[in-house]
């Protein structure tokens, strides 16, 4: 890439067009997406944006960066995988609220715990929106909107903020849809992160559940960045669920987060070293040869 | 037949029965000799019951023999859980320690020649002696072992616990030996020589385990990212890569379940990186989906599966050949992949490295077929041959005038192989997908796109040349054993045996399961009027797999039985001679 090129956010974009409704909230995250990778004027080939299975994350192939669209639930493994691997790439996993905290779960709280140098960005609509609308983890208890669930799933809805907070996370935020600007800026911060961060985004179904076009007129940029995480966990005793902005950026050393992967080495053994391992005059050891 | 002793060296968990039959192995390596030892636990993973299983020999062996020559018993605790392991030669001795009781019936049934020995009593006399190195001292007498090279092992293994422990070790040793000379009469004919093992050539021998093997072989081709979940009797392969990889510059990240760890090594594949996980049955049961997902997305990877008893949670110490249906036929929709194995411990390690090219090359799964005979067994093997084979993708190289959209990921070619661009190559940006996509990977519906798909990626597996590493063939005789994996030194062996009573058989034992390399296997066949097909499984699973891709000749016998026992030559041979007879009669 020419150093010289000044990127545009419609440079990050594909020529495929989305499967999602008109008035999808995914369009405003890809938006913001674009902007926040424009504003922080990554080359498309070393941003790679990885997904599992649901309509939010069908996001990868409308950019024009390297994508992955896997298995469902999976995203936050393959990130993983590329992010240690590959440590001079910028990952972003995302997908939905059923992709990341329901058959997914298990890996958002070891992502959390791991610290992995990448963002995870969920689109959280509470609601299965590819199978036609049944409730998500994040569905109220007495949402009866399903016919899988006629009464309502019955369940307490799962609190992605707090999750990720005890589990570990080190950048944990929320954002909204309707606002590009304001959630290009949080993922611009999310992904200049050097560890694993953590973005939830209301970002509205409105086929499934029409009443989310109220969200706009819900949402306010209640959070200041906290640097502390018990008054964070204080911060969410509070919330309401719609409270926008950056909650808590750990320092990078602090506790609760692993430290962030070595540095690839040099081959400092070869591998005729290594098959020496396994002869039988090793058995004797050196002090031997004279005796 | 190969001339062989066998010794069993059995106590309770921590009494260093473990350390004694490894010490033994070792010492035997630095004579010059070639042996196996497999490890028997129950299921307590402290204090249970375990036995340290060997058979030294002459030349190389990677069998089990039908019995043993020798038993030392350090105490007795559940020895009754393993009776049925233990078979004994009708002439076989039996070493115990009186102080731990009477000889349990079903040992002392098995053979008349018993010698008493207070091992436990002769270490108490030594300061900071243990009853385990007195045992050592004496079966390594016993088992015609030179007294220097068990001395000389012993000092380089507890070198690092201090003088002291080297001191008590050594006395031990010697009051063991003298122990076994007390009864000369005792002592059992021996093969094995120490005047004719040339030690240079023994010293470059490898003295390893199947899961070591994989591992080195695997590091050897090229994989750079292991991701790990932990599994009996798997484990060993990652521990082993653990310590290894970041000397090449890899890396290994532990997952939080099997569900990760593939995924993880799709996303590091995907980068470029080679990868490889390793699990047993439970795990790639756990894996499959994503297995399949690596077949769409064309994504190389390489999951060694160590296989144990099943279903379900079965007997994870004991072996089994039966996640072949699962390795081969379990990915829904049709995915086409390789799965290989390897015929022996040694093998595992060249196998290993063909697996990782196999996975670059055809940009692919591959699932490499082990087990727990294999991989949990120690021998003393001559090095690979030849250098082991390293990796290779066929990358992407932008051309100089292409658009930045130019790139066809899933382009079709002659052999169906697409150049594979990864993250970091300006202009191979693509969408990886598991939905049906087109060329260029965008998900698609159409029929063209999914026939096509479907086309390139059966194409790149039925065009690709798997050279002389498909499988080995022994002998030319006209009846002829088809086995696979660990089934394979024990099929040779019976081979061997019928060779020595004027029966000739011929022995192809398969590494490459899937796609089944049916042209070579026929024309391996040719002029074969009988057949024997030998596996470790109780429905036959080989014997089906075969049957639904092969001509086999008739008559066909399918001979398989389940773990946990393993597979012994003597069993093979009463059936190669049943066979025969058939045979005679239907003449």
């Amino acid at each position: 890439m020419n150093a010289t090129v000044v990127l545009r956010p419609k440079d990050y974009k594909s020529a495929t067009k989305p499967v999602w409704c008109p008035g999808c909230g995914d369009f405003g995250v890809l938006n913001a997406l674009t902007k926040a990778l424009a504003g922080l004027a990554l080359a498309p080939e070393r941003v790679a944006v990885v997904s599992g299975i649901g309509c939010s994350s069908r996001l990868p192939a409308y950019t024009s960066v390297y994508g992955f669209h896997g298995v469902h639930g999976r995203a936050l493994p393959v990130a993983t995988g590329l992010a240690v691997a590959r440590p001079d790439l910028t990952v972003i996993a995302t997908g939905g609220d059923g992709d990341g905290f329901s058959i997914g779960g298990n890996h958002f709280l070891h992502a959390c715990r791991r610290n992995a140098r990448l963002t995870y960005l969920v689109m959280d609509n509470a609601v299965y929106g590819m199978t036609k609308g049944q409730a998500s983890p994040t569905s109220a208890a007495d949402w009866a909107g399903s016919k899988l669930t006629p009464d309502g799933p019955g369940i307490a809805p799962f609190r992605p903020l707090e999750i990720a907070l005890s589990a570990g996370a080190g950048f944990i935020a929320r954002g909204f849809s309707g606002d590009p600007n304001g959630l290009a800026r949080l993922l611009a911060e999310a992904i200049e992160y050097p560890g694993f961060a953590f973005l939830q985004v209301l970002s509205p179904c409105i086929t499934y559940r029409p009443e989310q076009l109220e969200y706009k007129a819900l949402v306010s940029a209640g959070f200041e960045p906290l640097a502390d995480r018990n008054a964070a966990f204080r911060r969410l005793l509070t919330d309401d669920g719609f409270t926008t902005g950056l909650l808590y950026r750990a320092p990078v050393s602090a506790g609760g987060s692993a430290p962030a992967p070595a540095d690839l080495t040099d081959e400092t053994a070869t591998l005729a070293e290594l098959a020496g391992e396994f002869t039988a005059a090793r058995l004797r050891g050196a002090a031997d040869h004279e005796s | 037949m190969t001339p062989s002793f066998s010794l069993a060296v059995t106590g309770s968990g921590g009494a260093g029965v473990m350390t004694a039959g490894q010490l033994l192995l070792d010492a035997a390596a630095l004579a010059g000799r070639y042996g196996l030892m497999a490890r028997s636990f129950g299921p307590q993973i402290r204090g249970g019951e375990a036995a340290a299983l060997l058979r030294l020999a002459d030349r190389p062996v990677e069998s089990p023999d039908d019995r043993y020559d020798l038993l030392v018993a350090l105490d007795w605790g559940n020895i009754e859980r393993f009776a049925d392991e233990l078979p004994l030669a009708a002439d076989a001795l039996v070493v115990a320690d009186p102080g731990h009781g009477a000889v349990p019936a079903v040992i002392a049934a098995q053979t008349g020649r018993l010698i008493e020995v207070p091992l436990t009593a002769l270490a108490r006399e030594i300061p900071g002696g243990r009853p385990n190195m007195v045992a050592l001292g004496l079966t390594a007498c016993l088992a015609g072992l030179p007294a220097a090279a068990v001395e000389t092992r012993v000092r380089r293994a507890l070198a690092r616990h201090g003088t002291d422990s080297v001191t008590a070790a050594i006395a031990c040793l010697d009051a063991g030996r003298q122990a076994a000379a007390a009864h000369r009469r005792a002592r059992l004919p021996v093969s094995g020589d120490e005047s004719t093992a040339d030690p240079t050539t023994a010293l470059d021998r490898w003295v390893l385990n199947g899961n070591e093997a994989t591992g080195f072989g695997a590091l050897a081709a090229g994989v750079r990212f292991c991701a790990a979940y932990p599994i009996t009797p798997a484990t060993e392969i990652l521990e082993w890569l653990a310590g290894r990889l970041p000397s090449v510059g890899g890396r290994l990240v532990q997952a939080e379940d099997e569900l990760a760890s593939i995924n993880m090594c799709i996303g590091a594949a995907y980068g470029g990186v080679p990868a490889l996980t390793a699990t047993s049955g439970p795990g790639l049961s756990l894996m499959i989906e994503s297995l399949g997902l690596a077949v769409a997305a064309e994504i190389p990877l390489v999951v060694a599966n160590v296989m144990r008893g099943g279903p379900s949670t079965g007997i994870p110490t004991k072996s089994e050949q039966t996640d072949l249906n699962i390795a081969v036929y379990g990915l829904h929709g049709e995915a086409p992949h390789v799965v290989v194995a390897p015929t022996g411990i040694a093998d595992c390690a060249p196998t290993a490295a063909w697996a990782v090219t196999l996975a670059e090359a055809l940009q692919t799964p591959v699932i490499l077929l082990s087990d727990q005979a294999l991989g949990q067994t120690r021998t003393i093997a001559d090095p690979p041959a030849t250098a082991l084979p390293a990796a290779r993708r066929t990358a992407f190289v932008p051309g100089p005038t292409d658009p930045p959209t130019a790139y066809r990921r899933y382009a079709h070619t002659p052999d169906g192989v697409s150049p594979m661009s990864c993250p970091g190559m300006p202009g191979g940006q693509y969408t990886a997908d598991g939905l049906t996509h087109t060329t260029s990977g965008v998900p698609s519906t159409r029929a063209e796109d999914h026939v096509g798909q479907l086309d390139k990626r059966r194409r790149k597996l039925e065009h690709h040349d798997y050279g002389a590493r498909w499988g080995e063939v022994h002998g030319d005789g006209a009846l002829a054993i088809i086995t696979w994996g660990s089934a394979t030194h024990p099929a040779r062996e019976a081979c061997d045996r019928a060779a020595a009573d004027g029966l000739s058989v011929r022995l192809i034992a398969l590494r490459l399961l899937s796609p089944l390399p049916v042209a070579q296997l026929e024309a391996a066949l040719a002029g074969v009027r009988a057949c024997m097909i030998v596996e470790h499984s109780h429905t036959g699973q080989f014997y089906r797999h075969l049957r639904a891709w092969a001509e086999l000749p008739r008559p066909t016998l399918a001979w398989h039985r389940p773990g946990p026992l393993p597979l012994r030559p003597g069993e093979i041979l009463e059936a190669l001679h049943h066979l025969q007879a058939q045979q005679e009669v239907a003449a």
